[in-house]
């Protein structure tokens, strides 16, 4: 306990400064070598591995993980890397437990998956801490490709397009790179700066301009974009959040999550960056639990999650729940916001308990808050943009738009997982697709 | 990125990883697939006369197991190819016409008479195989028949099969070698003197690798019988380097081309058979194993191996380990190591203290809070700890420094090297000149 443990109020510095590090540490701390030999020793080199079809980006597990017992994790990268640039990110940040180890043929033996996000880590750090980037560009196409978002899916589809010999713009609103993986993943997933680091690494491809400061409907139009370059490919990701349409929602301490962790995530010193004694996270999918947990890692006395439906409707993952509940978050379900109480400043915020189908039972809880979360989704923002499907940019096979010459991909996009690894896999499949686009038109 | 397309005695592939003749190679579906999965070359299962044999129904293999199960020994009872001659001729053709790249070799067992191999040639050759290679190993069955090993075992035999093929045909022979003999040199120098392009080895050894307790019968059991079988995987590579290397250090057959196979199960298995004079290497029960995919962790890891060490074509390494390969009478009596335990990584288990105090030196000590050092006033340097610790890395052998005192003999190291030959205890040691 410090003397700030239960000051009320939205205040910095709760923890004694030594305990900072110690809670944002790797959440999946790296295999050391001898770990990784055993933990690749069980992977059985399945025939069409379950694990494979399970990765959006179809990596090549049994054969990376092959190459990672037989002593060469730089080849082990290599496989890693052809199929996902940003293999060392998503061996850090991708759902596992939902995607290939859920699949893997040992979680339905023995309950006890091989552990491939970290043995993806291992293969991935290995070739990256040497610094070598394994790819080298074909010749000049002459064909120049626009990339609007600087996030998982822009930066895919520019090294791919890069790759294949084109010259890439990417055009960001932002001042730095990385997109979400730089200003919304937990900050004990992505340590040590890696996103920033993994985004110099991928350029060492050359060919890559990056711009920033570029938002696409204040600087730049897709009309000028499509002037200037044979083609667009739109990674844009979610910039608006949903709102909780309470009367008082402009009230102090109620916040955006979002907001929240990008701020988390850019501090440098995280001794400084306030946090309420009681937090009340809104919201059941990745961003609310990450945010709840990270408040809870910053000193948060109490902190609630509360979800409008059951458990098990919940984006979260059990893994995810299990991590909340394990650093002492609260997940309250079934209760809906009512009520924003306080002057000024929320004081207390007021939920209303639902029946599964969300209708209303009468019975209300007050939870005190200094500081309320608001975690309920993100949706595109932007005029201009081609057709949309279900409040995101429809698309066609690998990314193709309403409009000619503009392809879209990642969160932005509709269809897929709003994951890294799946902004992953559009934006390298996009970037394919304009090349064959691109080279067929002669 | 290293040039791994290979030349073996005249038969170029995009790489050395052949399939060995065995069930893999048996068809030309199997093959096609073979080759699209990356292999550079098969040697296409053997044929013989017809009629063609007849396989047991099964069950045709026995295996034994490592932890967690992993398939570290086959045996099995096939015998050579069950389908007709037509049949596989025909399909050798097709692929051969739509693989012109890739390496096909036919591997052949017909009677030990001058006819037999005079009529068959020919119509290998028709199918513009790049080769072919005598089956004289196949340890069950065939044997039985006065073919595969019974040929083998018979050094004059191999001289006499492999002239005739020699003499009627032009493609190249490699003499595929049974590893059911005392000395391996004998066959390799008959095949030599037989005109042989190149000898390849080993074929399966014999084995029985299990008994079943409720019907008292080798297993595989057929029918309350078994017999036993040809033992391979990789149980069996070190036997087969070793013959490897008997037959690349042996002056006689010295330049003898040879294609490894026993046991290659990784890209390593693979630079280690060529590092002893092995031009390429051939595979069975790894593909059996883990299926044709398994050889594109063989290609990137010896092609990652060789851009590191510096090399740019695998001829750079065939026989690069061979002059290193000694007799024990020509070994440094002079060399002193002891060796350390890297406390950070032991996690002790004790199997080192185990292994030296129950069996060795009693060079381990174990204190009350189970730290394990080495006794170096005790330590030969024997290597068992190495052997048995379960972590790799944890336990290394380190040099002493010539000039240094051994702490055991009490001895300085010298930094002169001084073996056998010459040492006192040695009845028969000659001064050193
Ligand atoms: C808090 C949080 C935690 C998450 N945790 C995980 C996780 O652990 N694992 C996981 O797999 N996924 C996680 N996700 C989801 C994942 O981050 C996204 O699915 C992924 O980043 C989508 O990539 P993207 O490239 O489509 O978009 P983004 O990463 O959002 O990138 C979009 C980029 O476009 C730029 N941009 C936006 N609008 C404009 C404009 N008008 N003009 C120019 N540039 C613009 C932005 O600045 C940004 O750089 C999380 C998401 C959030 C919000
Ligand atoms: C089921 C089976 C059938 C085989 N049939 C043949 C054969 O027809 N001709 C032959 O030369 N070798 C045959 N072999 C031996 C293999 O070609 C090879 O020499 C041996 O298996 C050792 O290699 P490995 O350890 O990679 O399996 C056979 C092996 C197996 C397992
Ligand atoms: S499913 Fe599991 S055991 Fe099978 S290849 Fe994938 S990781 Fe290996
Ligand atoms: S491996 Fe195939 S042929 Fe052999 S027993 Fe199994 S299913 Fe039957
Ligand atoms: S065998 Fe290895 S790990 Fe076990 S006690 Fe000895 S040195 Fe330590």
């Amino acid at each position: 306990m410090t003397d700030k443990t239960l000051e009320p109020g939205v205040v910095p510095g709760r923890l004694d400064a030594s305990a900072y590090d110690a809670h944002f540490s790797d959440l999946h701390p790296p295999l050391e070598g001898h770990e990784a030999l055993v933990a690749a020793d069980r992977c059985y080199f399945c025939h069409d591995a379950p694990c494979v079809t399970a990765c959006p980006t179809d990596i090549d597990i049994p054969l990376f993980i092959r190459q990672i017992a037989t002593g060469t994790p730089e080849s082990a990268a290599r496989t890693i890397f052809n199929q996902n640039i940003l293999g060392g990110m998503c061996a850090r940040v991708c759902p596992t437990e939902t995607l290939c180890e859920e699949a893997c043929v040992r979680e339905l033996a023995e309950g006890k998956p091989v552990e491939i996000g970290r043995l993806q880590r291992y293969a991935t750090d290995t070739l990256m801490d040497q610094d070598v980037h394994p790819f080298t560009r074909a010749a000049p196409t002459g064909k120049s490709l626009a990339v609007v978002g600087a996030g998982p899916a822009g930066l895919a589809c520019a090294h791919r397009a890069a790759m294949l010999g084109h010259d890439v713009t990417i055009y960001d609103a932002r001042p730095k790179p990385g997109g979400l993986n730089e200003f919304g993943i937990a900050a004990y997933k992505s340590t040590d700066d890696f996103a920033a680091r993994e985004v110099d690494w991928l350029m060492q491809i050359g060919g890559i301009t990056l711009r920033h400061g570029q938002a696409l409907g204040r600087d730049i139009t897709l009309d000028a974009l499509q002037k200037q370059h044979d083609a667009v490919f739109l990674g844009l990701g979610l910039g608006a959040v949903n709102a909780l349409g309470l009367e008082g929602e402009d009230k102090g301490g109620l916040e955006d999550a979002v907001d929240f962790i990008a701020e988390l995530r850019q501090a440098s010193d995280l001794s400084k960056l306030p946090i309420g004694r009681d937090v009340v996270v809104i919201g059941g999918g990745m961003t609310a639990i990450d945010a709840a947990v990270q408040a809870k890692l910053l000193g948060a006395l109490n902190v609630s999650l509360v979800y409008r439906r059951g458990r098990e409707r919940m984006n979260a993952s059990a893994f995810e729940q299990d991590l909340a509940a394990s650093k002492g978050v609260r997940i309250i379900t079934n209760a809906t916001p009512k009520a924003i109480h306080g002057n000024g400043a929320v004081r207390e915020i007021e939920f209303e308990y639902t029946d599964d189908d969300l209708t209303p039972t009468g019975q209300t809880v007050r939870l005190p808050a200094d500081q309320v979360f608001k975690a309920i989704g993100q949706k595109l923002e932007g005029a201009g943009l081609p057709a949309l499907d279900g409040g995101k940019i429809a698309v066609q096979g690998a990314g193709r738009t309403s409009v000619d010459g503009v392809w879209a991909g990642g969160d932005c996009a509709a269809g897929g997982d709003d994951l890294t690894v799946t902004a992953v896999a559009e934006g390298r499949d996009a970037a394919e697709d304009i090349h064959s686009h691109l080279t067929a038109e002669g | 990125m290293a040039d791994l397309t290979s030349d073996f005695v005249g038969i170029k592939s995009p790489n050395p990883f052949w399939l060995a003749s065995a069930p893999p190679t048996d068809k030309e579906y199997n093959v096609r697939r073979a080759f699209e999965a990356g292999w550079g070359g098969v040697v296409w299962k053997t044929l013989g006369e017809d009629p063609p044999i007849v396989n047991v129904n099964g069950p045709r293999y026995g295996a034994i197991w490592g932890a967690d199960r992993r398939l570290l020994g086959l045996n099995n009872i096939e015998l050579i190819t069950d389908r007709t001659l037509e049949v596989n001729l025909r399909e050798i053709k097709q692929v051969k016409r739509d693989y012109p790249n890739h390496a096909v070799v036919v591997s052949l067992m017909v009677p030990c008479v001058e006819e037999s191999w005079k009529h068959i040639l020919p119509l290998v050759e028709d199918t513009g195989a790049d080769g072919i290679e005598l089956n004289f190993g196949c340890p069950h069955g065939m044997s039985e028949r006065g073919m595969g090993s019974a040929v083998g075992q018979v050094p004059e035999y191999i001289e006499m099969v492999t002239r005739w093929c020699k003499q009627n045909t032009r493609m190249p022979v490699i003499v595929k070698l049974t590893p059911n003999i005392t000395d391996i040199r004998k066959p390799a120098i008959a095949a030599q003197q037989g005109g042989a392009d190149a000898v390849s080895l080993i074929n399966t050894i014999n084995s029985i690798v299990s008994v079943d307790l409720d019907s008292f019968a080798p297993e595989p059991v057929i029918d309350g019988k078994g017999a036993h079988g040809g033992y391979c995987g990789p149980a069996v590579k070190p036997i087969a380097l070793n013959m490897v290397a008997e037959i690349a250090r042996n002056p006689e057959t010295a330049d003898l081309p040879i294609s490894g196979i026993g046991g290659v199960t990784t890209w390593r298995d693979a630079a280690e058979f060529m590092t002893l004079g092995a031009g390429n290497v051939q595979v069975c029960t790894a593909a059996m194993t883990y299926g044709f995919k398994v050889v594109q962790e063989m290609i990137s890891g010896l092609s990652q191996w060789m851009d590191e060490k510096g090399f740019t074509s695998t001829d750079q390494i065939v026989r690069r380990a061979v002059p290193n390969c000694s007799d024990w009478q020509h070994l440094n009596l002079n060399y002193v190591a002891k060796a350390v335990i890297d406390q950070d990584a032991c996690i002790k288990c004790g199997r080192c203290y185990a292994a030296c105090e129950d069996t060795s030196h009693q060079a381990i000590a174990m204190s009350e809070d189970r730290v394990f050092t080495v006794k170096d006033e005790e330590c030969v340097a024997c290597n068992l700890c190495v052997n048995v610790c379960p972590v790799e890395g944890c336990i290394t052998m380190e040099p002493m420094e010539p000039g240094t005192i051994d702490p055991r003999t009490g001895r300085k190291v010298e930094a002169e090297y001084a073996n056998w030959t010459t040492h006192p205890n040695n009845p028969g040691a000659c001064a050193a000149e």
